[in-house]
């Protein structure tokens, strides 16, 4: 067995560095976001600046907004249900942002949370829909939840054993088996009875779930956060976020995963079998994915469009950036979640209020994925330059 | 048949373009994911282009072929100013390649729809007049043929009812596969993603290689997603490509980054894409049947087929794959 205090020293903690390197991210994209806004504003003769500048304060306050008075200005203050829906987005994006976090601690880099994020919700509505009504609902979004879970690990495993067996890239292969669940869901939802044909105009969509008398507890958050979508799932995903943080930091699994991530060459030296490791690390980011999908769609008041071989859901991409800005730290993933979908709400606001549409958001949150790409290295400049500077000075 | 052929050759052309595209940027060292972004990128500045031409009235339709050209050409361009965004963050700042090419596949889709929503307030942007086959296909009647009659099997096939644009697509494909392989500049940007520390001694200067691996791609791919919307969507852009792009990353694995296995991979991938969207009108030899339909396996098994075969072909070569060596490691001067 190797000294694993001999090891220890790989895994410094580089905790303050991240986060500044985080928040300069979040800075410069929401930054750019704007300019962008103002930029449109100033070309477009259709828009006016001011309301430009609107859309602006939209972005930064857009969780506050509540929406504009009878003179017509952007009113602001707490609104309940905002904060309700910004905890319902957030939850399955906590999910993908662990699995993503979690693959990023073992050195793999989980691009196919989409693939397995859809896999686990053909398994979940499957089941769902299909369990006996005898059975209590309780056993029923038990075993939903289940289902979805082990359709997304075992999506998972696929690239895992390709790269332990075969090493094969896991991007590469994530990328294939993404659009193979994109096929594949399709495939499976195309002739089945689980569309919705008995509401009009829904038949390209899957029943919800709340047909079948399942849906979320919602555990009094409702009287919280009264009109709102939130319901109790986003405690589960707070408790995944505490599971993988002990296994990944009070666990000899996850000391091991963890060594594998930093150096895979010392871990196999220590005798780590760094093998089992990816398998066993990419089909446990495949159930946090497929889990999070399940808890999305078990909601009840959300409708799954089926005919999906064309694009692959995006709560799996937005898992990358929950997991860069918490620099994998499965804790920080829950607050990174939660900002990522206090952006949506921005963006649902600005598309409701502004002549300006959602997608500003979406720019946003893709311009703190690039920076944070290499956020991490200029955060390490200027820690370096402040550091001569100090040095300097004395 | 010619239907066939036609089809497929629509689906091909680009995606082999665009497999040739990822070839330069990783033969130059470059990890390129954001082929699909580039592509959205490409195909909305090329279709906002001829937008604004048609609108200002600066070209008809009996001048449209020159209006192609020019657009093809704006598309390259923007495609090339897009791709500094990936170079500079992966040469300069020693960034993680594949995050930044997954950054970039999600910011070109968001700023396209962005951009798409505030010009045409919808999610589609078209042509302003005219559709692409009025305006950009090679046409009997515009040409003072006989619309009714049939010129035989290869006037039909490869001239008329074909969009230009794909020939001038298989003509950059040879140019720019010869200059890869015969030229010293191909050589040079294949050394710096093979052994850039080789190269650099050798007094080749990889970064410049690096951004002229991925300027190119950035070029290729835009073009490319240009001709796949013109030729496959009546010239509109809709800030998606369905997975195109990572069709094309797959056809580039699977024909082993080197241009004549992309060029055969990329018709049999082609003939995989045209089966799965047309498969059910689909008469082979014509006999009134439409065998593929009877046959009665769904349409869904044509469109992930290339991606499963892929898997499969890394699973037996990946021990004697060609991939390049360098590919995705940020050159560093100090390691050795």
């Amino acid at each position: 067995m190797y000294n694993r205090r001999a090891l220890s020293p790989l895994l410094k903690n580089e905790g303050m560095k991240s986060l500044s390197a985080s928040l300069l991210s979040i800075f410069t994209g929401i930054t750019v976001g704007c300019i962008i806004i103002l930029l449109v504003a100033a070309f477009d003769e259709k828009i006016t600046f001011s309301s430009g500048l609107e859309a602006v304060r939209l972005i930064l306050f857009g969780i506050f907004s509540k929406g504009r008075d009878t003179a017509g200005n952007l009113i602001f203050g707490f609104g309940s249900n905002n904060i309700g829906d910004l905890l319902f987005r957030a939850t399955p994006i906590i999910m993908t942002g662990l699995s993503v976090a979690f693959a990023f601690k073992t050195g793999l880099f989980n691009i196919g949370a989409s693939g397995q994020y859809l896999t686990g919700t053909a398994a979940t509505l499957i089941v769902a829909l299909s369990l006996p009504e005898a059975l209590p609902s309780f056993i029923r979004w038990l075993f939903a939840f289940l289902s979805g879970m082990t359709a997304g690990a075992l999506w998972g495993t696929v690239p895992g054993f390709l790269k332990a067996r075969f090493k094969i890239n896991e991007v590469i292969s994530c990328i294939m088996t993404n659009w193979i669940a994109a096929n594949l869901v399709t495939w499976i939802f195309e002739s089945s009875s689980f569309r919705n044909g008995s509401q009009s105009g829904k038949i390209g969509y899957i029943m919800p779930t709340s047909m079948k008398g399942i849906s979320t507890a919602k555990l009094g958050l409702e009287l919280l956060f009264p009109s709102s979508q939130v319901n109790a799932g986003i405690f589960v995903a707070v408790l995944f976020a505490i599971i993988v943080y002990v296994i990944l930091f009070k666990t000899i699994f996850g000391f091991e995963n963890r060594v594998c991530g930093s150096n895979a060459h010392a871990a196999e030296y220590a005798g780590i079998n760094g093998k089992r490791k990816t398998v066993l690390s990419m089909a446990f980011a495949g159930a946090l994915s497929g889990g999070g999908a399940s808890l999305y769609w078990l909601s009840g008041n959300t409708e799954f469009f089926w005919s999906t071989y064309q694009a692959l859901p995006q709560e799996g991409f937005n898992g990358i950036p929950v997991a860069l800005l918490a620099s994998n730290n499965p804790l920080g993933v829950i607050f990174t979640g939660c900002f990522m979908s206090s952006l949506e709400v921005a963006g649902q606001q600005i598309k409701d209020l502004t002549a300006y549409n959602e997608y500003i958001t979406d720019i946003i949150i893709a311009l703190i994925v690039y920076l944070s790409a290499f956020s991490f290295v200029i955060g390490q400049l200027v820690f370096a330059r402040k550091k001569r500077e100090r040095e300097g000075e004395k | 048949m010619t239907f066939l052929i036609q089809q497929t050759i629509i689906y091909a052309v680009p995606l082999m373009l665009i497999a040739l595209a990822g070839v330069f940027a990783e033969r130059s060292g470059i990890v390129n994911l954001a082929l699909e972004g580039m592509m959205i990128f490409g195909a909305f500045t090329g279709v906002l282009f001829i937008n604004i031409m048609q609108k200002s009235g600066a070209f008809q339709k009996e001048n449209a072929m020159s209006l192609m050209l020019l657009t093809m050409l704006i598309c390259a361009l923007s495609g090339l100013i897009f791709s500094l965004l990936l170079s500079f963050a992966s040469v300069n700042l020693k960034a993680n390649q594949t995050v930044t090419g997954t950054a970039l596949n999600m910011l070109s889709p968001a700023l396209v729809l962005f951009l798409i929503n505030v010009i045409a307030n919808q999610n589609v942007l078209s042509m302003a007049e005219g559709d692409a086959s009025a305006w950009f296909m090679i046409r009997k009647q515009a040409l003072g043929f006989d619309a009714t009659k049939n010129y035989g099997f290869f006037p039909e096939t490869f001239f008329f009812k074909t969009y230009p644009a794909d020939y001038i697509c298989i003509a950059l494909f040879i140019i720019l596969s010869v200059i890869l392989y015969k030229t010293r500049f191909g050589l040079r940007l294949r050394a710096s993603g093979e052994n850039p520390h080789a190269a650099d001694s050798l007094g080749i200067n990889v970064s410049k290689m690096r951004y002229l691996g991925t300027g190119i791609s950035g070029a290729l791919s835009s073009l490319g997603g240009f001709v796949y919307v013109l030729t496959t969507a009546n010239c509109s852009a809709t800030g998606d490509v369905a997975g195109f792009g990572f069709l094309a990353l797959a056809v580039m694995i699977f024909g082993n980054w080197r241009p004549l296995s992309i060029a055969v991979t990329s018709l049999l991938f082609g003939v995989f894409k045209c089966i799965a969207a047309a498969y059910s009108t689909l008469d082979l030899n014509g006999d009134g049947r439409y065998l593929l339909a009877e046959l009665g396996i769904s349409t869904n098994f044509y469109r992930m087929l290339p991606y499963i075969i892929t898997l499969v072909v890394l699973a037996f070569t990946s021990k004697n794959s060609r991939a390049p060596k360098a590919a995705g490691i940020p050159y560093d001067k100090s390691k050795r």
